[in-house]
């Protein structure tokens, strides 16, 4: 059709005027008349901005949608994303020698980086730990858990009052704060996750910002907002500190090495990145057992799974317990890096950032997660300036991500299976 | 009865009508799409901050008398948050009507992340206030002490069952009501009628957002101050009361918003008034134990 080729811009300029009008109407209150006690100040260039840059938007979004490529693209958003790709049975990535070569990287990384940049990738690794995580609740299972910070809390808050109060050091406390937290998690999912899935994402909300009012208002206890002091790690006893406590012998002392403070750092980035690639590795098996199977199933098709016999409480269940275990892991190690806790950390930005790695990286997406841990994580840390505006980011990043490409960014792909020699499919 | 126990059944009263209309917005969505508006939370919050802007800018411009500066500000709270729930509905609802069943909720999460910043960064983190606009109160002699109603909570009752009935009327009898209910009933079947459901959940999401800038406005009068947070935690306890009514029914909305503000009121009363957020969560989730139905609703049957 030549009609429909043509460009109608009329169309398009009555379309960025009503656009225009409600951003005008929308915005124009809250960003042009600022409260200040009783009274208050007008800020019209803001509203002025704004308005423009909607109706200059919409403007262009409107002549692109006209186009050819732009009708080929409303057609890519209007069918929804296609679900897993499935490869060949025998398929090897291409992309394979990448492995090597990050595992070295990250093996030599702690003898060349300044304290800094140690401390910053720590916390993108820990981060990877809870995408990781919140992935099997939310990528594989399908289940919207908005209080994943509480799990992550428990690991934290675990180390702290573990210590105050029983004694307890890093390494026991690791696995006790995974046992925890999945325990919480089963206490928690088992009454919700037998009714409809959306109930699970508003109680799993009220159950984060029960845990934080907890932690904040128990003051005899938790020590309210001031939090409480978390020990350094040691290593087979013996402790990473200039000076020992009580007649300890310090690690340096011992290797006969010089001092270093870095040393902290460097052990728990080493016992992170083992953590982490355990993880990675359990959660790359178990997609490939009958488990993981029945969570993408569970997350694709409810009932079909339930007609053929799923208990679909313990198949969700217990990835709503595995991914609370990981973030209590998360937790432990948050502590010990930090050095103190306090209720400020677990606050529903966090669940927030975390579902947006997981979101960005892609449901059920492994390496979208680990990279889409470090770019939200370490991005933030080097454009500090953007530091207002990053929560405003996050959630354009969910709306647009969801619009466009509610799978993630990178192509979930599952290894086919071939059937075995002499057994009948 | 003793006279706390009387009092905090007041304080619950307001409250929980406050609760019920926004637990209507929930309950209102759930009912059409079968999911969680989780950007409700806010749009109550910018209804706050909308009637705060309206009450200034109407007192700048010399209103006085009370009553009109009351209605000029709901009429243009109302206007206004109503827009916000069509821009909502557009953007995080509309696009993605036939996408996987995660996608809407997390794009409402990411629309309530930006509301929040996006009023923090243009109104600034500090708290806002109102000044009162009604002073008084009827005082009842009671044993030794009294029972003090102030005018504003009378008003606040009012008005919200006034909101309630216009609601009710409006659902019951008008032309954009039985499109609503009908759409509820079946979706396919009432396109299939010829109702443009597109634009029955549009106008469901108005609705919902008009009652939140009716409840904004009404818990400013009361408690003169908000904050750019302050929609979290008004959202999760509106949700509770629409679960607790029955998720769907909107006299169970207003049932269930009334229980939970009287519990809550009488557990900060002769409990703690530390743990009174904690006490409502956990009732949500004990609700979603024993009656996930709630007191009105019907038990859900899934289909396929």
């Amino acid at each position: 059709m030549p009609a429909a080729s043509t460009l109608n811009l009329r169309h398009a300029l009555l379309d960025s005027l009503f656009a225009g009008l409600i951003a005008l109407v929308v915005f124009g209150p809250i960003v042009g008349v600022v409260l200040d006690g009783y009274r208050f100040n007008l800020q019209p260039q803001r509203v002025a901005w704004i308005v423009g840059t909607v109706m200059l938007g919409r403007l262009l979004l409107s002549l692109f949608l006209q186009t050819a490529t732009g009708r080929t693209w409303m057609q890519r958003f209007e069918g929804s994303g296609a679900g897993v790709h499935v490869l060949a049975p025998g398929h090897r990535s291409r992309l394979r020698w990448v492995i090597p070569l990050v595992l070295l990287a990250a093996l030599v990384f702690p003898f060349l980086a300044s304290k800094y940049l140690l401390t910053v990738v720590i916390l993108g690794l820990i981060y990877v730990l809870l995408g990781l995580g919140l992935n099997i609740v939310v990528g594989l299972a399908g289940l919207l858990d908005l209080g994943y910070v509480a799990f992550y809390a428990i690991g934290a808050y675990g180390l702290a009052l573990g210590y105050e109060y029983l004694g307890l050091g890093f390494w026991s406390v690791l696995p006790l704060a995974a046992l925890l937290a999945a325990l919480a998690g089963a206490l928690l999912g088992f009454p919700v996750l037998r009714m409809h899935g959306d109930y699970l994402a508003i109680v799993t909300l009220g159950f984060g910002e029960i845990i934080r009012l907890v932690l904040n208002n128990w003051l005899s206890f938790t020590g309210g907002p001031n939090g409480m002091p978390v020990p350094a790690p040691t290593l087979l006893g013996l402790e990473f500190g200039r000076r020992a406590k009580e007649g300890g012998v310090p690690i340096h002392e011992l290797l006969g090495i010089a001092y270093d403070p870095n040393l902290k750092f460097v052990f728990i980035y080493a016992v992170l990145l083992l953590t982490v690639l355990l993880v990675l590795h359990v959660k790359t098996r178990l997609t490939r057992m009958p488990i993981g199977r029945a969570w993408e199933a569970l997350r694709e098709d409810e009932i079909a799974c339930r007609a053929l016999g799923l208990n679909h409480v313990l198949v969700k269940l217990s990835a709503f317990m595995l991914g609370a275990s990981t973030a209590g892991l998360a937790g432990v190690f948050f502590a010990s890096y930090q050095g103190f806790v306090n209720p400020s950390s677990f606050t529903f930005f966090e669940s927030a950032l975390i579902l947006a790695i997981v979101v960005l990286g892609g449901m059920g997406s492994t390496v979208g997660v680990v990279l889409a841990a470090f770019v939200l994580t370490v991005a933030p840390e080097l454009l500090r300036s953007f530091a207002d505006y990053r929560v405003l980011l996050f959630g354009m990043l969910m709306v647009l991500m969801m619009i466009w490409r509610p799978r993630g960014l990178i192509r979930i792909s599952r290894r086919g299976f071939a059937p075995r020699p002499g057994v009948a499919p | 009865m003793d006279g706390i126990f009387l009092q905090q059944l007041i304080n619950g009263l307001t409250l929980g009508a406050v609760y019920g209309l926004i637990a209507i917005g929930y309950t209102m969505v759930y009912g059409i799409i079968g999911m969680i508006n989780f950007a409700h939370g806010e749009v109550y919050m910018i209804s706050a901050y909308l009637s705060a802007i309206g009450l200034a800018l109407l007192s700048f411009f010399g209103l006085e008398s009370f009553p009109l500066l009351i209605f000029g500000t709901l009429l243009f709270t109302v206007c206004v948050t109503g827009l916000y729930g069509w821009v909502i509905e557009r953007i995080a609802y509309k696009p993605l009507r036939n996408s996987t069943r995660l996608a809407p909720l997390i794009s409402a999460i990411g629309i309530s992340l930006i509301l929040q910043n996006y009023v923090q960064i243009s109104q600034g983190a500090r708290q806002q206030g109102v000044p009162t606009l009604l002073d008084g109160a009827f005082r009842v002699a009671i044993g030794e002490g009294f029972l003090q109603i102030s005018y504003t909570k009378v008003f606040i009752l009012v008005a919200a069952f006034a909101g309630m009935a216009a609601l009710t009327w409006v659902i019951h009898r008008t032309r954009l009501g039985r499109m609503c209910r009908a759409t509820q009933q079946d979706r396919k079947m009432a396109q299939i009628l010829g109702i443009d459901t597109d634009r029955v959940i549009s106008a469901v999401f108005v609705i919902g957002a008009a009652m939140a800038a009716l409840a904004g406005v009404l818990i400013t009068m009361n408690y003169g101050t908000f904050d750019f947070y302050a929609g979290f935690v008004i959202g999760i306890k509106a949700f509770t009361a629409a679960v607790l009514g029955g998720i769907g029914s909107l006299p169970g909305a207003m049932l269930g918003g009334l229980i939970l503000g009287v519990a809550e009121a009488q557990f900060s009363g002769l409990v703690n008034t530390d743990y009174k957020d904690v006490f409502s969560f956990s009732l949500l989730v004990l609700i979603l134990i024993f009656r996930p139905q709630g007191l009105l609703g019907r038990p859900q049957v899934a289909k396929v």
